[in-house]
């Protein structure tokens, strides 16, 4: 079974083609939109990906030296992500499917997340921390779906630390080299300022930090590399804390890091030196994997399509806010 | 491990909950049985920040439960609090959690409990008092009584804000652990609620609760304010 995938929900016009066997990623291809300032600005990114579509397609045909034909379904990210950046993907896929008559599989873009990495990890049934540009969630299965243990009452972590980069001149480039650009100032600090820790039951709420941060920034009377450490730390510690009551409530024991903020070593080690409490494992989807891709559509598309999940053409609409939990997953038991 | 505090010494430190966040003890102490509330270091925090968040928690929800107490609201008593050390030691609380006792009692007698934490709640809420992990495992029904328990993540604030994440994590818990029950038990918290603060502030704060459900995680919800 071969499966092509396409993913864009927000800056990544993506197009993965699989199948069913190892190893399994037979085309990932990509086109980043980059905003020349600020943050992404919808309508910009989805012009850019409809003129890229075609090409990225074409491109990973290539890749993976196969015909449109070849393919058992066409899977897209229907949501959750920006609507005009959705529209792209939705109506090129529905095209395809439509012209080669293929059937369309619906895919839940954070649930892609969470499957590619456990694909990539070799993680069983690990609690898993969502952690990107748009979302920050703790998740773990139960009972068919994903379950939201807890997750950010108003922004993500991911934008936490893009828009305090942005706002004090340290990016874009957000990320360099791998590395974001508030983690290597913040590597260069070490004094811990007052900043609030906010942590609300499973919950974590980011925004109150933000504004403190900017407005310590704005004093002029603190190092940007010590508010760009504590900034970090007390983030992260906040993830992890949460991250950790899932764990002790779960009794799980692994966990697995997804999204594009997995990317950070400091998080890594201080999940690393949280798990060791609970002998439990680590599990850090591989960087590349960890951004938004198309792979994770497709291999979502497959396993969701082997269990018969597809969706008429004309109801195949995007959805803006479509959660993770709402998803059935009858691959998992 | 053991606890020293001038001549008085905990006998038989007893282990009885491994929380993410803190151990609790049983013990006596004074000849009371009580309860050891040990916050636990974390090594994945930068250590300034670990005492600060461990020695802060402490004082807060000591001071928290000392002034629920005088407002008239069943919570244990307090008898030491060790900030430096991270330790409270209260009151034993010798009865069943809420959690346990619906599906175990009749309907009606756990509206009358819920409807009392409703009022205690709405006491806090006036007082500027906010609970922060408000879920029927933190209540503890003795002799007809619902004490509550847990204030770790307590907090001073008149934020709506605040007070309605209070009612959402509530209605979450009924709603996860108690389906069959959320409709009725809800009215009833509401309705004790609403003794204390009047309807207006119970309008206020179901219109925050729907908001804070709109916003995160409850689409359904969010549909239908669209339509």
């Amino acid at each position: 079974m071969i499966i092509l995938g396409i993913e864009s929900t927000a800056h990544t016009f993506g197009v993965g083609i699989v199948r069913d066997k190892d190893p399994f990623i037979l085309a990932d291809v990509r086109a980043n939109y980059v905003p020349k300032e600020g943050g992404i600005h919808p309508r910009e990114a989805s012009r850019f990906f409809a003129t890229k579509a075609h090409e990225v397609i074409k491109q990973a045909l290539e890749q993976a030296r196969i015909s449109i034909n070849d393919t058992d379904a066409i899977a897209v990210a229907l949501g959750p992500g920006l609507g005009p950046c959705l529209r792209v993907g939705a109506t090129i896929a529905r095209a395809l499917a439509s012209f080669f008559n293929k059937p369309l599989v619906p895919v839940n873009h954070s649930v892609a997340h969470v499957e590619i990495g456990l694909k990539l990890t070799g993680a069983r049934d690990p609690v898993i921390v969502y952690l990107a540009g748009g979302n920050t969630m703790i998740i773990a299965f139960n009972d068919k779906r994903y379950r939201v243990f807890g997750e950010t009452l108003d922004i993500a972590l991911g934008n936490l630390i893009d828009v305090f980069a942005r706002e004090v001149g340290l990016a874009p480039p957000y990320v360099r080299k791998g590395v974001h650009v508030v983690d290597e100032c913040a590597d260069k600090g070490s004094k811990l300022l007052n900043l609030p820790y906010i942590v609300k039951g499973q919950d974590v709420s980011f925004s109150g930090l933000l504004t403190a941060a900017l407005k310590h920034y704005k004093t002029g009377k603190y190092r940007l590399e010590d508010i760009c450490y504590t900034l970090r730390e007390i983030a992260y510690s906040m993830v992890v804390e949460v991250s950790e009551r899932a764990l002790a409530h779960t009794g799980k024991n692994e966990i697995l890091l997804v999204g594009g903020v997995a990317a950070s070593k400091r998080l890594q080690e201080k999940f690393k030196l949280m798990a060791k409490i609970y002998d439990a494992s680590v599990h850090v989807v591989p960087p590349r994997y960890a951004v938004d891709n198309g792979v994770m559509i497709a291999w979502t598309g497959l396993l969701a399509y082997k269990h018969g999940v597809v969706i008429p053409v004309e109801k195949a609409v995007v959805r803006q806010r479509w959660r993770l939990d709402e998803v059935e997953i009858p691959w998992r038991s | 491990m053991a606890f020293r505090r001038g001549g008085d010494t905990l006998e038989k430190l007893e282990l009885i909950y491994k929380g993410a966040e803190a151990y609790l003890f049983r013990s006596t102490f004074l000849d009371t049985d009580v309860i050891v509330k040990y916050r636990l270091p974390k090594p994945y925090r930068d250590p300034l920040l670990d005492r600060r968040i461990r020695r802060d928690r402490t004082i807060l929800e000591a001071r928290i439960i000392a002034r629920i107490k005088e407002l008239g609201v069943p919570v244990p008593t307090l008898y030491m609090v060790d900030p430096e050390k991270a330790i409270i030691i209260m009151e034993y609380i010798h009865g069943i959690r809420l959690k346990e006792l619906i599906n175990h009692a009749n309907i009606s007698t756990i509206e009358t409990y819920v409807r009392e934490v409703g009022r205690s709640i709405g006491i806090m809420h006036s007082a500027g008092i906010v609970h922060g992990d408000l879920t029927t495992s933190n209540i503890i029904v003795k002799e007809d009584t619902p004490y509550i328990i847990d204030f770790g993540l307590a907090q001073y604030s008149d934020e709506l804000e605040d007070k309605g994440v209070d009612i959402h994590l509530f209605l979450r818990s009924l709603e996860s652990t108690h389906p069959r029950f959320v409709d009725r038990l809800f009215k009833a918290f509401m309705k004790g609620y609403e003794e204390i603060v009047g309807s207006r502030g119970k309008e206020s704060i179901l219109e925050k609760v729907r908001e804070i459900r709109m916003r995160g995680r409850y689409v359904e919800e969010r549909k239908l304010r669209k339509q």
